[in-house]
């Protein structure tokens, strides 16, 4: 089976972005997937990366950190806290890439359910980008909807027009 | 993701400002010229320019007058480079993750199908 399509879209009034990708699971147990370490380990990240230290503490208010090592033997850090918890459909927690402390965002995880099958979807919002943008988007993108962008394709097609 | 990132997703993140990038990749333009697809009004599309001028995925010509825009690849790069990155390690981690929820619905299968068997020896 060729795995599924992971789309990174770009949605008026969303920033930054949102990625979707559906898997074959009910959605209780995507939620474990994402929520326990035990789990975590045996899929987050690329196989070359190996994740050695997990932290979840799952609760609005507690903390959660996950270490990497990669083959050469660097180790790195994504970190933060999480911010609410709807079982199994919504988590709403900060993140940081701890080499890049000062660049904190925010994720919603939402977990929807249909005959079996369950679509992942998440949304980083960078708070910078949440202050800065916030009254430019109000005034101007009332009343836009016409539809979501791939972003990586839209970037990619950017790049090869020039 | 640095602050210049932010800053580019955000500005992408809205379908005129899409459509003012995709209109300056034909050729450089002046504000009343990107206005004209818009049923905007130019102080409007001004300000759509702004915020793709301060994420840096467009310049403007220093002529008074006309301002000509102009795209920036450079943003362009950074932004399509930063996004494969972020591809490849949800798109593996997820491949992974279809396997392993495989593995674990078949051990509850597994389970429950024990559970049923005992269940019934009991009675």
């Amino acid at each position: 089976m060729t795995p599924r399509k992971l789309e990174i879209i770009a949605e008026p009034g969303k920033t930054s972005f949102t990625t979707r990708r559906i898997v074959d699971a009910p959605r209780e147990l995507v939620f474990q997937a994402f929520t326990k370490c035990e789990h975590l380990k045996r899929w987050m990240g690329p196989r070359s990366l190996t994740m050695v230290s997990c932290e979840t503490d799952l609760r609005p208010g507690g903390r959660y950190r996950f270490v990497f090592r990669s083959p050469d033997g660097n180790e790195v850090g994504f970190s933060g806290e999480f911010r609410e918890i709807v079982r199994p459909e919504r988590i709403v927690r900060t993140f940081v890439y701890e080499p890049i402390p000062d660049a904190a965002a925010l994720e919603t995880l939402e977990l929807e359910e249909t005959d079996g099958r369950t679509t992942i979807r998440t949304t980083t919002v960078h708070k910078t980008v949440e202050n800065r943008d916030g009254h430019v988007g109000s005034g101007l993108e009332g009343g836009m909807s016409d539809g979501y962008a791939r972003l990586d394709e839209l970037l990619a097609g950017l790049l090869q027009a020039r | 993701m640095d602050n210049e990132l932010d800053a580019t997703f955000g500005a992408l993140a809205d379908p005129t400002r899409r459509a003012i990038l995709a209109r300056l990749c034909r050729s450089d333009a002046a504000v009343l010229e990107l206005a004209e697809p818009f049923d905007m009004s130019q102080p409007a599309i001004s300000k759509h320019l702004k915020v793709l001028e301060r994420a840096g995925l467009i310049a403007r010509g220093r002529d008074a007058q006309r301002r000509p825009c102009r795209l920036e690849p450079r943003r362009l790069k950074q932004a399509a480079d930063w996004l494969g990155t972020y591809r490849q390690f949800w798109e593996a981690s997820y491949a992974r993750l279809d396997g392993y929820l495989l593995e674990l619905q078949a051990k509850e299968k597994t389970h429950d199908a024990k559970k049923t068997r005992n269940h019934r020896r009991a009675r």
